[in-house]
């Protein structure tokens, strides 16, 4: 069933009950006081006052215990709220019978019947409101123990009530045990009073107000419904005496003892309330200054937030955190005090020595109470270290002697740490993210320096072509091309920037430049590297060069022309001598003499090729590319290799040369970006 | 790695190199040259019995020094290097820029030449 349905029968049920109470009992009460025989069995209101008080219990028990997140404040509203209806309804009545003064009907035993059963339904209801938000009090933090013992509680309540209505005998000493067992069993509730200490010191004077009003319409109802059972005792022999119920007298003893124990707990709790608000205070802080971490953008405003927290924590007149940056200035977070203010405590505060909080290990928060020479006149110094270098310190300042104590201190140094720590998170995380930032950059590199080589390598009818480059590292300075002059002649070029890495990937793209630029003129190969060299000269760095080499291939004139700038020789597997020969012509390499004096040190060479002759050209990688063991591949390996694989096409001479290399290196690296180029000419 | 001594004697300043250089020890010869510049040395024999091998950083370096070298007037030779070093310098051409000689004796006639 929802619980507003429950809520709406229960109050109708209440309402029915409480009806027929007073109409059973009225009727039983003119019954015997005019000798008639009554029509209803004597139990009968009773037992719709034991209906009543069930479905009033239902009422509060969905209304307060069921109730979602109500704050203390306002369960004790809700007490005094009832209290003060119930009140007003049973002084209206009062106020009735004042009225109508000493009539013949304010003597009537029907009439003051009336009038009592009318207040202790008002008392009843009143009191299992209040027994309801007691409930919740007690069960604020509940245990095991506190549960099962609440549950026994309760029970025996229910029990209470069960005796009441039959109507058998008990022995008197029975009841008596059953109400002192009760009582005490109130007692030992009575004594959770947890709640009081999340009440603030506001909270805690409201609550005393209204604990107090409780308490004083508890009184009144007791009084007043006591008053009436005595007056209507006197007329009448019958009427529904509530004394010798042990539920009620129970339930109002709880009611009762647990009302005059908030009273006296929260008044002594009073004092305190101080200490208990800035606790909660501390950890609130606490928990901001570590969340700042994930919602705070920049490493200042941690170090605002800790400056703020440490000094409503302790109470600080003014303070400052100076931040120690790279270069060796200062940079100051104020909070109360101006520039020169910091000045002036700074050259006093070099004077005095600080005592320091060595107890549990927390060593290096410091405070000092009395310097001379500062308005300021108590100090909390407290450093912030990320791994054991001290980015910042945090300066506490009170104008009073002795400000600070040794709690605070703790305090401020757990502060201090926990802003180390969110700052250290703070600058990994800013260091995570530059470097996939740095890491996405050198793929674009990548990508862009895949885009110099060639795609498609041209060719001649007369020869086939294959080439792989491979970068040591992301980007490399290797380089090879090769450009169609005419349907007869083919350029090739291969080049080798010193050094390698970005610097040689930047360098290379120059070489790119300048070969595509002056290719198209169609130099011959010893012109074209003068011109490299004097364009180079311009703009390369430095301690940079570059080597390569230059061929054009003639499929008319059947020859290869070439010139070497500084680069590995070439090799020529030449069919008919079936011998492998060495293009080691004389040549300097490109940005190395850059005076106009690189002409001289040039020359060009000619060779005339045949069907299944194999040019095979390379850079230092490959040569040099060292084993385990540090012996390198080359330069004879390299040349066996060619002996042996010119039988094969292009395509399978490169890749069984890559293979060899990665097969020689074997765990070993290649540290150097490698290059391979190579043409066979065609069978007739 | 490399380890780079030098002592003056007279007129003559000895650079040893012992050990590889490639990119990043490059940058200590270059130091070790640039000394050597501002030095006010005239005549730099440099030992290359130790050197093991040199990449193309540092050959970078000795082509960078040859242009100041030859403008404030310091007769650099170097002498002693390996088949393995003496054919990159060879193949780079650098061998017709630089004066090499076989041994030290060899390299101190040479530089006593001027």
């Amino acid at each position: 069933m929802k619980k507003k349905t429950i809520i709406q029968i229960s109050t109708f049920l209440a309402a029915i009950a409480w009806i027929l109470v007073i109409f059973t009992d009225l009727s039983l009460l003119f019954s015997t006081t005019n000798n008639l025989k009554p029509g209803i069995g004597a139990q009968v209101p009773l037992v719709m006052l034991y209906v009543f008080i069930f479905a009033i219990f239902f009422f509060y028990r969905y209304r307060i215990e069921k109730a979602e997140s109500v704050n203390f404040t306002d369960l004790l509203w809700q007490v005094f709220v009832t209290g003060l209806v119930t009140t007003i309804i049973s002084l209206l009545l009062r106020l009735v019978v004042l009225v109508l003064g000493t009539s013949q009907l304010t003597i009537n035993p029907l009439f003051l019947d009336f009038i009592f059963l009318t207040n202790l339904g008002l008392m009843l209801s009143f009191i299992i409101a209040t027994f309801m938000v007691w409930k919740r009090l007690i069960l604020y933090q509940k245990s095991k123990r506190l549960l099962n013992l609440w549950v026994v509680f309760e029970y025996g309540l229910l029990i209470s009530l069960v005796l009441d209505l039959v109507p058998i005998d008990l022995p008197e000493y029975v009841l008596t045990t059953l109400r002192v067992v009760l009582i005490l069993l109130g007692l030992v509730l009575s004594v959770n009073m947890k709640w009081v200490a999340y009440l603030n010191f506001r909270q805690k004077w409201r609550s005393l107000l209204l604990i107090f009003l409780g308490l004083f319409y508890l009184v009144y109802f007791f009084w007043s419904v006591s008053s009436a059972a005595v007056d209507l005792s006197a007329r009448s022999e019958y009427f529904l005496d509530f004394s010798d119920s042990t539920f009620i007298i129970a339930t109002v003893a709880f009611v009762f003892i647990y009302a005059l124990f908030s009273l006296l707990v929260i008044l002594f709790n009073l004092p305190t309330s101080s200490v208990f608000e800035q606790k909660l205070e501390e950890v609130v802080n606490f928990q901001r200054l570590s969340q700042s971490i994930q919602t705070e953008q920049s490493e200042e405003r941690v170090f605002d937030i800790l400056l703020e927290t440490a000094m409503s924590t302790v109470f600080a007149d003014a303070g400052y955190l100076e931040i120690h940056q790279d270069d060796g200035k200062s940079k100051f977070i104020k909070s109360n005090i101006d520039p020169e203010g910091i000045l002036n405590f700074q050259a006093s505060f070099r004077e005095c020595k600080l005592k320091i909080v060595k107890e549990l290990g927390l060593d290096k928060t410091k405070y000092q109470s009395a310097i001379k020479g500062s308005p300021y006149k108590s100090v909390l110094y407290s450093p912030i270290y990320i791994r054991n270098n001290p980015v910042a310190v945090l300066v506490l300042l009170k104008d009073v002697t002795d400000g600070f104590n040794r709690e605070m201190t703790r305090i401020v140094d757990t502060f201090t740490n926990q802003a180390g720590i969110s700052i250290e998170n703070f600058r990994l995380l800013r260091d995570a993210l530059e470097n996939e930032r740095y890491k996405e950059t050198i793929k674009i590199a990548k990508k862009v320096q895949k885009s110099l080589l060639p795609e498609k390598l041209n060719h001649n009818e007369d020869f086939e072509i294959a080439a792989l480059s491979e970068a040591a590292d992301e980007v490399g300075g290797d380089y090879y091309d090769t450009i169609r002059l005419d349907p007869d002649r083919v350029v090739l070029i291969i080049g080798d920037v010193s050094g390698k890495g970005t610097s040689a990937a930047f360098q290379m793209s120059q070489m790119k430049g300048v070969f595509l630029s002056l290719a198209q003129l169609d130099p011959s190969p010893g012109d074209f590297m003068i011109w490299a060299n004097n364009a180079l000269s311009l703009s390369l760095e430095k301690k940079f060069f570059i080597t390569a080499s230059y061929f054009i291939i003639d499929q008319k004139e059947k020859k290869v022309t070439f010139a070497r700038a500084g680069h590995c020789p070439t090799l020529f597997y030449s069919k008919k001598d079936n011998k492998v020969l060495t293009f080691k012509s004389k040549g300097l390499g490109l940005g190395i003499l850059r005076n106009g004096e690189y002409k001289n040190y040039v020359e060009v060479n000619t060779y005339k090729y045949n069907p299944s002759d194999v040019l095979l050209m390379y850079t230092d990688g490959v040569t040099e590319a060292r084993n385990e063991s540090g012996e390198e591949f080359g330069f004879e390996r390299l040349k066996s290799f060619l002996d042996k694989a010119n039988g094969y096409s292009p395509d399978e001479i490169r890749a069984n040369l890559a293979e060899q290399l990665l097969n020689f290196t074997g765990k070993g690296i290649i540290d150097d970006d490698y290059t391979m180029l190579v043409v066979k000419f065609r069978e007739n | 790695m490399i380890a780079i001594n030098s002592k003056t004697e007279g007129l003559i300043e000895w650079l040893t190199l012992v050990g590889e250089v490639d990119a990043s020890s490059s940058i200590e010869l270059d130091k070790a040259m640039e000394a050597s510049l501002k030095n006010g040395t005239k005549k730099l024999l440099v030992n290359c019995e130790g050197l093991e091998y040199i990449s193309s950083a540092g050959l970078g370096v000795f082509m960078s020094y040859l242009e100041p070298f030859r403008k404030s007037g310091v007769r650099m030779v170097i002498y002693g290097l390996n088949d393995k070093v003496m054919n990159v310098f060879s193949i780079l051409g650098l061998d017709e820029l630089i004066k090499i000689a076989t041994n030290q004796e060899d390299a101190q006639t040479v530089i006593d030449q001027a």
